[in-house]
């Protein structure tokens, strides 16, 4: 069974609708990735499963229950976790703080989630008390994406994570990515890097105009001759 | 010597405005509107202490902590029946809420007390002298009070949760709400805060010179230079800001006439959004 499924979701965020019956799904453990050209609606279709966008049609399940019309802080609670694409770090707090804020929801002692961060982002463990907004991109890439692990949470989502990032963090990134899943983490990624996305997820999506194009296992997505002229830049 | 003269009084003024401009950076970093009822919130302050020390003619030391605490109490009635309605609103209907709401404490406080201009002890005191330095006993009380209310919300800020939580909501409020992070609840943390240093401010400032209605209302103005000085929504660069405030219109005294010195801080306050409308302290971060 799916971790979480939208199913033929239609909404906006007002009058406009900007997705049109958009449908996908993310099992557990799975790092699935939503590509497609600006204005497809991607980061919508990702802000529907947390709440941010008016859901006037269909319906978001997370383990079987529906999501939509939720507030924030439930979500949180289920365990998803969101990493939006610019100012995701608390830049004026330490990054010890920043990962203690990720954990607000959590009761008790943080040495444990936050010993598992560090691990996983070894730059971080040196500069935990160095404010956030003194570090580089590709640091505060993992900061924020740190803060967002804090809760043990099921399902990350991230938007864009490499946005305006050098190619050598991009790759990075993605490195990152896989290990948080090997942490028994789901991922849901919107892209713009979309060759590199679809080489790192097992799944991917191909959105257009805020409804389904393409989709598929990620490497059959890049091997697709449409796909690639039409949304990969040939 | 004249220079440090200036510097204490400087000290003196630049305490009260410090513990007033943390509540405003705060205010308006974390529910993004500049709180024009802060002033006022002093005021109710000292007359609350009026009321414990001059009315109930009990001690001091009892008035200052009830004046914090029901200035803190007011700040945080006054955002539950008024400011949380218009939240979900354009930030100018809170602007203007709280201009309303400075009428309205002014009003009701010169209803309670009168517009007569009081002072706790009144009297001449007579100046103390140190190594040349003139000065008062209550001077040096207000300096400490300000220093110990300082290290309390330094401590607050950086070693528990709520306070944590305000600087990330001042910080990113979208982040903070997205991390899980109970909102109302940091909103009423920082009404709080702010209003009990308000509290604290309006007694000092009452100290300091005397009571009167408006006598917040005047510390609007240095206080939002000491704010905006500071980088608004950073307590820490409000603290400084504050002293700065305090100690340049004090030292104004060398070079301008004595009834010029209240248009120093707004001197400041103009230059500074005109070169760093981000505070002195831009890109650093504290």
């Amino acid at each position: 069974m799916s971790l979480l499924e939208l199913d033929r979701v239609t909404g906006g965020y007002g009058e406009a609708d900007i997705l049109h019956g958009v449908s996908l799904a993310v099992a557990s453990d799975e790092i699935v990735a939503i590509v497609g050209p600006n204005g497809a609606g991607k980061s919508t279709a990702m802000k529907a499963v947390f709440g941010l966008v008016d859901v006037r049609d269909g319906h978001v399940w997370f383990e079987g229950e529906a999501l939509e019309g939720r507030r924030t802080v439930d979500i949180v609670k289920r365990g998803i976790c969101f990493v939006p694409q610019t100012e995701n770090v608390f830049p004026t707090l330490t990054v010890e703080e920043n990962l203690e804020m990720g954990a607000f929801l959590r009761p008790g002692d943080l040495d444990e989630p936050k010993r598992k961060v560090f691990e996983l982002f070894p730059p971080l463990a040196e500069r935990r008390k160095q404010p956030a907004g003194t570090l580089s991109g590709g640091q505060r890439q993992m900061v924020a994406m740190g803060r967002a692990l804090m809760l043990d949470p099921k399902l990350l989502l991230l938007d864009e994570p490499t946005a305006g990032l050098s190619p050598k963090f991009i790759g990075q990134i993605f490195d990152i990515v896989r290990a948080v899943r090997d942490f028994g983490v789901a991922i849901l990624m919107v892209e713009q890097n979309a060759k590199q996305a679809l080489a790192v997820a097992d799944r991917g999506y191909v959105l257009a105009t805020g409804q389904n194009r393409y989709q598929g296992p990620g490497k059959e997505l890049l091997a697709d001759r449409e796909v690639a002229e039409m949304f990969l830049g040939g | 010597m004249e220079i440090v003269q200036l510097l204490f009084y400087g000290l003196v003024l630049g305490s009260i405005f410090a513990l007033g401009a943390i509540g405003v950076s705060l205010t308006f970093g974390i529910l993004g509107f500049a709180n024009f009822s802060h002033g006022d919130l002093m005021a109710t302050g000292a007359y609350v202490a009026f009321l414990v020390y001059v009315q109930l003619a009990l001690p001091f030391w009892l008035a200052l902590p009830v004046a914090i605490v029901a200035t803190a109490a007011l700040a945080v009635a006054i955002d539950r029946g008024i400011y949380r309605r218009f939240r979900r609103g354009p930030p100018v209907l809170l602007l203007i809420s709280s201009f309303g709401m400075a009428l309205i404490v002014r009003s009701l406080i010169q209803l309670i007390w009168g517009p007569e201009v009081m002072a706790y002890d009144p009297g001449i005191q007579l100046a103390e002298r140190f190594m040349g330095l003139r000065y008062q006993n209550h001077q040096l009380g207000i300096i400490a009070g300000a220093i110990a209310l300082v290290i309390v919300v330094h401590l607050f800020l950086s070693r528990t949760k709520a306070g944590k939580a305000m600087r990330a909501m001042a910080d990113n409020p979208t982040l903070a709400q997205l991390s899980g992070i109970d909102t109302e609840r940091v909103v009423m943390w920082t009404w709080i805060t702010g209003g009990a240093l308000a509290g604290a401010a309006g007694v000092f400032l009452a100290i300091d010179t005397q009571l009167r209605p408006e006598m917040g209302w005047f510390q609007l103005l240095p206080i939002f230079a000491a704010a905006i000085l500071g980088g608004i929504g950073k307590p820490y660069g409000a603290i400084v800001g504050g002293y700065i405030i305090g100690m340049v219109t004090e030292l104004s005294n060398l070079v301008l006439p004595a009834e010029y010195t209240t248009v120093v801080p707004f001197a400041i306050l103009v230059v500074m959004l005109i070169f760093r409308p981000t505070g002195l302290f831009a890109g650093r971060s504290f």
